[in-house]
């Protein structure tokens, strides 16, 4: 256990290492978000009464895009830069590799929805400040992480990997897509657990059965 | 199998039956192969014959189709996290991170490799390959043979059992190839072994215990260094003879 | 002989499935598309057949994954195939079917959701198999998208109701509104046995037809 989370520890470390002296990935996925809802912005007519229908649709859309985006790197490079096989000759558990690519990417992805909270009041007046929102946000972006961690693997080894990431990943998180938006709705609505919990624990139990099942498939994925 | 050890000993590498293809082509066909411990086997081909696969399958980064694979006494199947800790591999590529320093990489690779007295270790590994001096620029800032050094040195670290190199001598000048052979002498001397790829035979045979010739995915010869000779293997190998 | 037998059952029994639907099956009673609604028997069962079929090719994927014995990656793949054409029906004949009976080309309740998730999961199964750098890891791949498109859809099914809750009334599927007559139970039943002996039939064909071309590969590869 303690050779795990060591491991994990390790790998995490260095993608946030790397991460901060590149900012290549959440400057990517934060001029990505930001296009995103600047285009809903057109596509629709603001109005208070329209965003209070689709503003959390609009949100997750721009979540869920910038989430491939964010994921797609995690694992790009190292397979094209070939330390992808460094980490596969290390005496690791597979599993530990997930464990900390999935902290790493889920850290810039919560990163990226952070930032982009004040952007959402600025273009649509829409204000997501907001516990259960939080919480709704925490725990469908692990949601995302999940499976998407274990696409993206597969994804970098081939040659059209922005294509087969949204499609393997996207699929799957339909559910996930649809119980954040309406978790989302009725925390905006001031709902607190009597809206919201519902689809907290909707989306806690997909996130379980992820986890363990993306954990488990991962070393078929990534074997030569 | 190797015929100067005795059966209750294990063997560095003992792989047979190996077989793997990629697509439509046969990489390895039935291949058998076996090193003593504190020996150096060096492997020459023609390209594509299948040298890097086989090299590859032996650091466990293949899995071969058919047939055992066994490295320092662990099966890879079975026990393929203790074969993954007592290999040290260098390939074509460094496997270092571009936007970190050697030090900064290695202490990562400690990490994950559960090496003792990382610091330490670290250091000395780094004396040892003649990289001290720039261990601390980013590894996108140095020159492939640097590169190479750094990625030497990466394989040293946990001190391994079994030390693959392919095509080692690649990117390497002058003192690089001298301190290859240094590595080569202090990891047997440590009573770990070796295997080489190269294309270059008289360096390959001076190096060499044992020496075996890949044709098209199958052994075509294995034996002591002794028994053969350069223009043997050349003829092995099926490149025309240099002219004195 | 088992496989003639097996064609020649199955042929009739398609045959007389269609004389059923065309003779036997009571007229309907719905003011529209009187003809149309014998679709239904066409609908009903090659989406239930999908079902299976995403059954079996995540059974065989675990199978495969675990004990790498080809025929069952052979018999996945078989299922996968069968499951995109029956999918493909069920969604062509519900659109035909939901055109003039509910005005609207799909309806996205529960059922719906599922096909059409399923559907997608299909063929990224597919894709992957075709996008993969080498075969053998197109299968590996291909496993996992399997397994985890069979874990997502019970998640897909209840978020997709609960949504469809919110927007639509159910249309099809349990609790939905009309019950079936005797007549109209026994041709759809008999429907769906003609129909999952077509898949098996489908399977065990395209497994052998798999078998033999990989085996041809194997031959080409032992003579170069």
């Amino acid at each position: 256990m303690r050779d795990f989370l060591s491991a994990s520890w390790a790998i995490y470390a260095k993608d946030m290492r790397l991460e901060a002296r590149t900012k290549e990935t959440i400057t990517g996925a934060l001029v990505f978000a930001v296009i995103v809802a600047f285009i809903f912005g057109f596509a629709f007519d603001p109005s208070p009464r329209i965003i209070s229908v689709v503003g959390p649709g609009i949100v997750w859309v721009a979540f869920a895009f910038t989430g491939v985006l964010s994921m797609n790197r995690s694992f790009a490079n190292e397979r094209d830069r070939g330390t992808l096989e460094g980490l596969m000759l290390a005496p690791l558990p597979r599993e530990a590799l997930y464990a900390g690519k999935l902290a790493a990417t889920l850290t810039i992805m919560l990163a990226v929805e952070l930032v982009m909270l004040p952007i959402f009041l600025v273009l649509f007046d829409l204000s997501l400040f907001n516990v259960w929102f939080a919480l709704t946000a925490l725990v469908a972006t692990v949601g995302f992480a999940a499976s998407g961690t274990l696409f993206a693997a597969m994804a970098a080894h081939t040659r059209a990997r922005e294509v087969l990431l949204p499609l393997l990943f996207l699929p799957i998180s339909l559910p996930v897509i649809i119980a954040a938006v309406s978790g989302s709705a009725a925390s905006l609505d001031g709902d607190g657990w009597d809206g919201v919990g519902m689809w907290l624990q909707f989306m806690m139990a997909f996130d379980m059965v992820f986890l363990v099942l993306s954990s488990w498939a991962f070393q078929y994925v990534l074997e030569e | 199998m190797a015929n100067n050890s005795t059966p209750e000993e294990s063997l560095a590498v003992d792989i047979a039956g190996v077989s793997r293809s990629f697509g439509s082509t046969m990489a390895l066909r039935q291949v058998d192969l076996s090193l003593g411990w504190g020996q150096t086997l060096v492997l020459f081909g023609h390209n594509g014959a299948g040298k890097s696969t086989l090299l590859r399958t032996l650091s466990s980064l293949i899995r071969p189709d058919e047939g055992s694979v066994c490295i320092a006494g662990f099966d890879r199947d079975k026990q393929g996290s203790r074969v993954r800790e007592s290999v040290g591999y260098v390939g074509h590529q460094p496997l270092l991170y571009d936007e970190l320093s050697p030090i900064e990489n290695l202490r990562f690779y400690a990490r994950l490799y559960r090496v003792r007295n990382a610091p330490q270790r670290i250091r000395n590994v780094l004396i040892d390959v003649g990289a001290a001096e720039w261990a601390e620029r980013r590894v996108r800032t140095l020159s492939n043979g640097m590169q190479k050094r750094v990625a030497i040195a990466r394989a040293l670290l946990h001190k391994p059992a079994v030390l693959l190199l392919d095509e080692p001598e690649t990117g390497l000048d002058q003192s690089g190839l001298k301190l290859l052979e240094d590595v080569v002498t202090a990891v047997r001397g440590g009573g770990a072994s070796v295997v080489i790829t190269t294309h270059n035979i008289e360096r390959g045979l001076a190096l060499a215990d044992r020496v075996a010739v890949l044709t098209r995915g199958r052994i075509v010869f294995d034996g002591a260094s002794t028994e053969t000779s350069a223009a043997d293997l050349q003829g092995a190998i099926g490149l025309q003879p240099e002219v004195a | 002989m088992v496989g003639r037998i097996l064609l020649m059952a199955v042929s009739l029994a398609l045959l007389a499935n269609v004389v059923l639907i065309f003779q036997y099956a009571p007229t309907a009673s719905t003011a529209l598309g009187v003809q149309i609604q014998r679709i239904f028997y066409f609908h009903v069962p090659s989406a239930i057949v999908g079902l299976i079929s995403f059954a079996v090719a995540a059974v065989a994927s675990v199978l495969y994954l675990k004990r790498r014995v080809r025929a069952w990656d052979r018999v996945a793949w078989a299922s996968a195939e069968a499951g995109t054409v029956f999918f493909t029906v069920a969604i062509v004949t519900g659109a035909i079917w939901a055109k003039p009976v509910w005005q609207t080309w799909w309806v996205w309740d529960a059922n719906g959701t599922l096909t059409f998730v399923l559907w997608l999961m299909f063929i990224t199964y597919l894709v992957v198999r075709a996008y993969a750098p080498t075969t053998e890891r197109g299968a590996r791949w291909a496993a996992v998208v399997a397994v985890l498109g069979a874990a997502v859809a019970p998640f897909v099914y209840m978020a997709a109701d609960w949504w469809a809750g919110l927007h639509t009334e159910r249309v099809t599927g349990p609790g939905a509104q009309g019950s079936l007559e005797d007549r109209m139970f026994l041709v759809l039943m008999f429907s769906l046995t003609a129909f999952v002996g077509l898949f098996s039939l489908l399977i065990v064909q395209r497994s052998a037809q798999l078998a033999n071309e990989e085996a041809l590969e194997e031959l080409r590869r032992q003579l170069i």
